[in-house]
């Protein structure tokens, strides 16, 4: 129902045909070649963490300056890599995703109208 | 006469500040919020209106919402507390709540919000068999509302207590009642345009708050973090505070249970329905994208201020004093602001405590109201044969209805073990809706069968696990303490429903025999990625 009840400009796109186009293919590559491997890199590092603090209490207790152990330097740097992440993907969407988006949506909308 | 008289005494000794400050800040919340609730009514005039608040808000501002939605008073209290008392492993848990939004700002709110409407259900029936997907969509979308929501109205009860002063039944009854008709009333006039604001008010207020307690008590140890660790381990006679394991490094048991549980807060997050409603409330998937990045930087602060304020507690009140107070591990966070502030900052933390109840219950109500009547009532009891407006009024009956039954189910908590709804809820999401949503926008191969599979399996695995486990029988601290039945040991069933789902949805898929639409298919793929067609703000 989400797509028949709205008058709307996709009932005459061929999405079969633009799905596999090269331009869409161009950019469904981009973007899984993205978010792929930044979301299972992102969660080794998180396993990787919550392992060490589950089962590595030795090692997480070292002290490293004052009374700033390795358990929270590590928690410390989960919240840095998360923003760095958060960061690099707004800027990787900006500069390389949205063109190639929105130049297949404008031109499919104006399609649509014809 | 003899109890109420030891209950005085207790008040006395233990409570501290003005309880009538918190209400007036409490009630001066209410009032500026409602003002605003009902100036954003005057334009609920469609079901997008009532549902994602004409999709008019800004990135920004649905950031704030969502960091108003995501940070429960369980959050608040309930992490400062566990910092407070069990040290760095309660710390381990705001890692999780954060981390997860990865999950939701690479793979899930953006293609969401490009091919959904209103609700879950839209997206993973766009493209499979409509009725058993929604069904199953809205089953498991009410299951996680009503958990959670079960948690906060029961967590209510237990803040009247603290930070009111009102110790009998009857009085913490009656705050209950209070607060859920003051919810009803927001979600019916408002809708979400209400709920949305009251939502971003209170993240401003809530991580105000916290950023003042953050910096003053940072202040009082010239601003040398190491230095407040050193003195918080200290007054708890224990420098194993700092170090993890202290909560779970007990046994072989708690260990495994910790990693079920880091399982359920990464991988749930991205299926809670009420964050994902909130994405419908852009214009675009761009603004969707604006929003989760300011979510995660306001949450992160949010995170790295109870890091602070938890140690900050331990060090200034020390956990036994915190562990002696009326509400207990939930007092960490105010006892923290009158030690500080005195009367006023207490009250000031006290009133956003109860403010982020309500905004959180708000949003829980709507995404709950929205399922029923866009999900189950207009697509499969009316078979689409309805209209907008009798929708809508479906939808504000629900809402009512949820409500007296929160009231109800809050009421019937009190001093009930319910801790484990939260986890639950979680846990849920993580099993039920984020295998289905990760399969259908990125497996060509998803079918009905395995969506259905998925889903069912994922919710009724974490269920049966929760009802066989320590949290609900077999132990002193379980909801049902009298009967033993506690067969899988560990409180969070994530590590065992979390797989099942994935594994279920992959061999519905294999084994389904019919054939699924390949024009609905192609549709989906190219919508989520460019967002033709997507639905566009309402203009009024």
């Amino acid at each position: 129902m989400s797509a028949e009840s709205q008058p709307d400009v996709t009932d005459d796109i061929d999405f079969v045909a633009e799905r596999d186009s090269e331009e869409f293919q161009e950019l469904r590559k981009t973007h899984r070649s993205f978010v792929f491997p930044m979301a299972i890199f992102f969660l080794v590092w998180y396993f990787a963490y919550v392992l060490l603090a589950d089962y590595f209490h030795d090692f997480m207790s070292i002290k490293v300056f004052g009374n700033i152990n390795m358990g929270i330097l590590l928690g410390l740097l989960q919240f840095v890599s998360t923003f760095v992440i958060t960061a690099l993907y707004v800027q990787f969407s900006n500069n390389k995703l949205d063109p190639k988006a929105s130049k297949i949506r404008e031109r499919l909308e104006k399609e649509g109208v014809n | 006469m003899n109890s109420s008289l030891i209950l005085a005494q207790g008040a006395e000794s233990t409570q501290v500040g003005n309880p009538l400050v918190n209400i007036a800040i409490f009630a001066a919340f209410v009032g500026i919020t409602l003002v605003i609730v009902l100036k954003a009514s005057k334009n609920n005039k469609t079901a997008a209106d009532y549902y994602a608040g004409g999709r008019s808000f800004t990135g920004t501002q649905n950031g704030t919402a969502i960091a108003g939605d995501y940070l429960s008073a369980a959050s608040f209290l309930g992490i400062v507390g566990a910092i407070a008392i069990n040290g760095y492993d309660g710390f381990l848990y705001s890692i999780g709540f954060l981390v997860a939004w990865l999950v939701a700002l690479l793979l899930v709110a953006e293609l969401l919000r490009n091919t959904g409407k209103f609700t879950m259900a839209d997206v993973l029936s766009f493209r499979l068999k409509q009725r058993p997907v929604r069904i199953a969509a809205a089953v498991s979308t009410l299951a996680v509302c009503v958990f959670y929501l079960l948690a906060q109205m029961a967590g209510a009860g237990a803040l009247v207590s603290l930070l009111l002063g009102i110790d009998g039944k009857l009085g913490q009854s009656l705050v209950i009642i209070v607060v859920g008709a003051l919810m009803i009333m927001y979600v019916l006039i408002g809708g979400m345009k209400g709920t949305t604001w009251v939502q971003i008010i209170k993240a401003c207020l809530l991580i105000a708050g916290a950023l003042i307690m953050t910096v003053w008590t940072l202040a009082l140890f010239g601003f040398n973090f190491s230095e407040l660790l050193g003195k918080a381990a200290e007054v708890a006679g224990n420098p194993e505070l700092l170090n993890p394991g202290l909560k779970y490094g007990m046994s072989g048991t708690s260990k495994l249970d910790f990693i079920s549980l880091a399982l359920a807060l990464v991988l749930g997050t991205a299926g809670l329905p009420h964050v994902l409603m909130r994405f419908y409330t852009v214009p675009t998937a761009k603004e969707a994208r604006r929003s989760v990045v300011w979510a995660i930087w306001l949450i992160g602060a949010f995170y790295l201020f109870t890091l602070v304020l938890g140690f900050g507690a331990g060090a200034l009140i020390g956990p036994d004093r915190i562990k002696a107070a009326p509400g207990g591990v939930n007092s960490a966070a105010p006892l923290l602001a009158y030690e500080l502030g005195g009367t006023l900052l207490l009250g000031l933390i006290s009133a956003v405590a109860f403010a982020t109840i309500l905004a959180v219950v708000a949003g829980l109500t709507i995404t709950a109201a929205a399922s029923f009547a866009h999900d189950v009532y207009a697509s499969v009891i009316a078979k689409d044969k309805t209209t907008p407006e009798k929708e809508m009024k479906v939808a504000r009956r629900t809402v009512v209805i949820i409500g007296i039954f929160a009231i109800a189910g809050g009421i019937g908590a009190q001093g009930q073990n319910v801790a484990f709804l939260v986890a639950l809820a979680f846990a849920v999401a993580a099993s039920a809706n984020l295998p289905t949503i990760l399969y259908s926008l990125f497996w060509k191969g998803f079918k009905t069968r395995g969506a259905v599979w998925s889903m069912y399996g994922g919710l009724s695995s974490a269920l049966l696990l929760i009802i066989f486990s320590p949290v609900f029988s077999g132990s002193e601290t379980s909801m049902i303490p009298s009967i033993d039945m506690a067969i899988f040991p560990l409180a969070n069933p994530g590590i065992v429903s979390i797989p099942l789902a994935f594994l279920l949805g992959w061999l519905g898929s294999i084994t389904d025999p019919g054939v699924e639409d390949i024009t609905k298919q192609a549709e989906m793929e190219v919508r989520s990625l460019t967002g033709v067609g997507a639905e566009k703000a309402v203009d009024h």
